[in-house]
């Protein structure tokens, strides 16, 4: 670990050294600029201060020279700093593949996070050190925001779809997370802790859990009970198209367009089914907006996630009444 | 340090007719069109809000004197935040120079007998109570904790609070704003004296032109924002609520569509304050006329695209994050001619420290501090870390209170002799001055560190850590108190006891200092015409400064 500034939290992933040097870097920058302001106006008021009481000042109207001079020279520190910050930010934006995908559901006022094996935790997330680890993240309400300070992430957790952010834990510890988007009355308590372990450790918390339920099993259990198998058929030959392989695909939709089918996609398939509607299929669907909680949401995108690797089925929609397909 | 009042004789009376005594009776103020009685009635009641939302400040600071806020309840902290917000900024903060010292000034420093439309200044002024009636009307039966930015869904669903009657208020407020940028807007295209051509409008003029281009164009859209979300809340309409099949993201583009030039609409008139202070104490033309002026434009226009960076972080795409981090970047841009400017105006003058002149040198410090956070915040790297933290909250209290609340009073001492026509107390006023910047560098400046920490905003409650910063915070907000209570006092006290002023006591090149002090009703005993440019000194022997034959003039560029 770096030798750290005592003004600045911990430095525990892999944004924190590249959030501290950029801060260092805006710094130093600012402060140039404040000295040389503040020396400015310092030197002129003690040099020029009045000396007799109807003295007046030179009269000079303005320079277009040094205009031009103190428009254009700082000009290329603006684009630094702007340039650097849009590179750690699409950093930021661009998750890596192989990520420990971890649900986050808030609501007024707690978090409820759950592994990918299912454990469920509440205002306390577990994570192995070292490891990519990707929220996502959805709101029971109104609009929340998870942040670790001294993993230097932050994102809103926005009702109506869902959020992602990743970060890599660099050190083990535990860290404050805060929820730091006002969202009503106890807004200020609505945070936990993180626990950041060595993998071996994390494996046993893990396995030491008694679980609430494999989600893929419970999902699959959800999907019949709601009786979405009678229209989703695993062939894809009934009225909705099949399961199969479509986490992660390319879909192709009505309008001729595609669509990446990642969580945000199957979120919004069962809210607002017609919303995107499959090339091949009619929007018969109804919504499941208040039938299903955020947390059933999870579940279900859990077991359809589980049929990624299964062959799609090689025609679909054969079955249903075309609509408008392209 | 020498004062400048040398010119007034002891025994200079007041004019035996003015503003103030040319009619008598509460009627003769309620009914006035008079634009100096208008804005004495902005006086006082912006005065009142800003009272208000400083009760509420001081209670929010008491409570986080202690990582637990024993003071009071979750519920109340929330309310304290969301009411100081609100009464600040609506009711104080953006009124506050257009409509009290715009109002005042600007028609005399044009050479005009009043605003372009007397009678519709007079509506406005009227509209801003009643909206200040409905604000306070939900201050007083349930309060409000939406926070002052009032995201949905938690405004238009989940909130207990009196949502209704805020937003309402907030939205007729909104008219007063459109019909004061209107009314100035017109005044200044149409009631120019004659030789007051454009490029002798002083730069206070300049800064509310572009202010009233801000309250013309973006006020509708809070107004019709804040109405919708109203509307959701009072009929579950779907505008922002997902469960609806509305969009929460929608309120916040539509909200800092109005609310982020609203910052522009805090600071630039007290910037044009500032550029009439410092070439007035440094007795010479200020530095780059036409780089201010345009750069207010400037200002005004870019304010306009840089929404977006308030929403880097609702999952909005990374085109468009880095498309506003740049434009907001730009931005910095003028506002830096301004300040380069400021101080190039120095050089080489004549520098007194009155105080109006303490403020306008505190107010560089403290904008150029507030200015250069900001590019924290617009750099996208950094912004993920900060946003929705206490560096935030400095940061725009650095604008709004350091920058604008400074301007205020500078402008409020400056236009004191002109508005009363009496001196105040130039001694205590410097205290206060000084007790102001101590205060307020002592309340904010440790909120950075506190935020760099991660300490989010709007916490009732915060983790033990962040004590000693808090405590700092909260020493510096008593002085801070102390700081605005003084003025309170001793200008009230100076509008009986005061020293007669005279017409020019600075003195000043604008023609609002030629008249009467205070002026007549009609402004001017015959239409003035002005024959100097801005802020010349060198050809106004009128002035009686007999150094009219100065040092010689150099480039400015020059040794030192």
């Amino acid at each position: 670990m770096q030798s750290q500034m005592p003004l600045s939290p911990e430095q525990a992933s892999n944004f924190a050294p590249q959030v501290d040097n950029l801060v260092y870097f805006l710094l130093v920058v600012c402060l140039f600029f404040a000295t040389v302001i503040c020396a400015a106006v310092i030197y002129f008021i003690v040099k020029y201060r009045r000396k007799t009481p109807d003295e007046i000042g030179v009269p000079i109207h303005g320079d277009l020279r040094l205009e031009i001079a103190w428009i254009a020279l700082p000009f290329p520190l603006l684009l630094a700093m702007f340039g650097w910050g849009a590179a750690v930010y699409v950093d930021y934006r661009h998750t890596p593949a192989d990520t420990l995908d971890i649900y986050v559901i808030g609501k007024q006022w707690m978090w409820k996070l759950q592994q990918p094996d299912g454990r469920k935790e509440i205002n306390e997330l577990h994570v192995p050190v070292g490891r990519n680890v990707r929220l996502i993240m959805g709101s029971e309400d109104v609009i929340h925001d998870f942040s670790v300070p001294s993993f230097r992430v932050k994102m809103d957790v926005v009702p109506g779809h869902y959020n992602t952010m990743w970060f890599r834990p660099t050190k083990v510890g535990k860290y404050h997370f805060f929820c730091s988007q006002y969202c009503g009355t106890d807004h200020a308590v609505m945070g936990g802790w993180v626990t950041v372990m060595e993998p071996d450790e994390y494996a046993k918390w893990l396995a030491g859990s008694s679980g609430s339920g494999d989600p893929v099993a419970v999902g699959q259990k959800l999907l019949s009970d709601l009786a979405c198998n009678t229209c989703h058929l695993p062939d894809g030959k009934g009225r909705g198209p099949s399961y199969s392989g479509v986490y992660g695909s390319q879909v192709k939709l009505a309008d001729g367009s595609t669509v990446l089918a990642d969580d945000n996609y199957i979120r919004e398939s069962i809210l607002q089914p017609n919303a995107k509607i499959v090339a091949g299929y009619a929007p018969v669907m109804p919504s499941f907006q208040g039938l299903v909680t955020e947390e059933q949401i999870v579940d279900l995108t859990a077991y359809i996630k589980s049929l990624k690797d299964q062959p799609p089925p090689t025609k679909p929609g054969t079955a249903a009444p075309a609509t408008g397909n392209k | 340090m020498s004062t400048t009042q040398l010119h007034v004789p002891e025994s200079e009376k007041m004019p035996r007719e003015h503003y103030l005594n040319a009619t008598y009776g509460i009627r003769s103020w309620l009914l006035t069109t008079d634009h100096k009685r208008i804005a004495i009635l902005y006086l006082i009641s912006v005065t009142f809000f800003f009272f208000v939302g400083g009760l509420f400040a001081s209670l929010i600071r008491i409570h986080l004197l202690t990582p637990g806020g024993y003071l009071v309840t979750p519920e109340t902290y929330n309310k304290l935040f969301t009411m100081h917000g609100v009464a600040m900024i609506f009711f104080f903060l953006i009124p506050s120079i257009p409509a009290v010292l715009g109002n005042f000034v600007i028609p005399i420093m044009i050479g005009a007998k009043d605003l372009a439309f007397p009678k519709i200044n007079l509506l406005s002024w009227y509209i801003y109570l009643v909206g200040g009636a409905f604000v306070l009307y939900s201050f007083a039966t349930g309060g409000l904790d939406t926070g002052w930015t009032f995201y949905t869904p938690l405004s238009s669903i989940y909130s207990n609070s009196a949502v209704t009657p805020a937003v309402i208020g907030i939205f007729i407020n909104g008219f007063s704003s459109i019909l004061t940028g209107l009314n100035f807007i017109v005044t200044v295209h149409t009631m120019r004296a004659p030789g007051m051509t454009w490029m002798r409008l002083p730069l206070f003029v300049w800064a509310h032109y572009a202010t009233s281009i801000i309250f013309v164009l973006g006020t509708p859209v809070i107004a019709i924002t804040l109405l919708l979300a109203g509307l959701e809340r009072m009929f579950h309409l779907g505008f922002f609520n997902p469960a609806y099949g509305g969009d929460p993201i929608l309120f916040q583009h539509l909200f800092w569509f109005y609310s982020h030039p609203a910052v522009y609409i805090m600071i630039l008139p007290a910037m044009g304050v500032i550029s009439e202070i410092i070439p007035t104490f440094a007795r010479k033309p200020i530095f780059g006329y036409d780089f201010i002026a345009a750069s207010s434009i400037g200002i005004a226009v870019i304010g306009f695209i840089v929404w977006a960076h308030h929403m880097f972080l609702t999952g909005q795409s990374t085109y468009s994050a880095v498309a506003f981090s740049f434009l907001t970047f730009l931005v910095a841009v003028p506002s830096a001619v301004k300040v380069f400017n400021w101080t190039s105006t120095l050089y080489k003058g004549s520098i007194a420290f009155d105080t109006p002149m303490l403020y306008g040198l505190g107010f560089i410090g403290l904008f150029t501090i507030g200015g250069l956070t900001g590019l924290f915040l617009a750099c996208l790297g950094l912004d993920i870390h900060l946003h929705d933290t206490y560096f935030v909250v400095a940061h725009f209290h650095y604008i709004m209170v350091g920058g604008a609340i400074m301007g205020y009073l500078g402008g409020i001492h400056f236009w004191w002799p002109k508005i009363t026509g009496r001196l105040y107390p130039e001694y205590l006023a410097r205290i206060a001055a000084i007790v102001l910047f101590v205060g307020f560098n002592l309340t904010f400046f440790p909120q950075f560190v506190l935020g760099y920490l991660g300490m989010p905003r709007r916490y009732h409650d915060y983790p033990p850590e962040f004590q000693v910063l808090n405590v700092m915070s909260t020493a510096g907000a008593s002085i801070l108190a102390l700081g605005y209570l003084l003025p309170m006092v001793y200008l009230t006290w100076s509008m009986r006891y005061g020293k007669v002023a005279g017409k020019n006591p600075w003195p000043a090149t604008g023609v609002e200092w030629t008249t009467d002090s205070p002026p007549l009703t009609e402004n001017f005993h015959e239409t003035p015409v002005v024959d100097w440019e801005t802020y010349d000194f060198e050809h106004r022997p009128e002035l009686g400064l007999s150094g009219t034959a100065p040092r010689k003039p150099v480039p400015a560029h020059g040794d030192d």
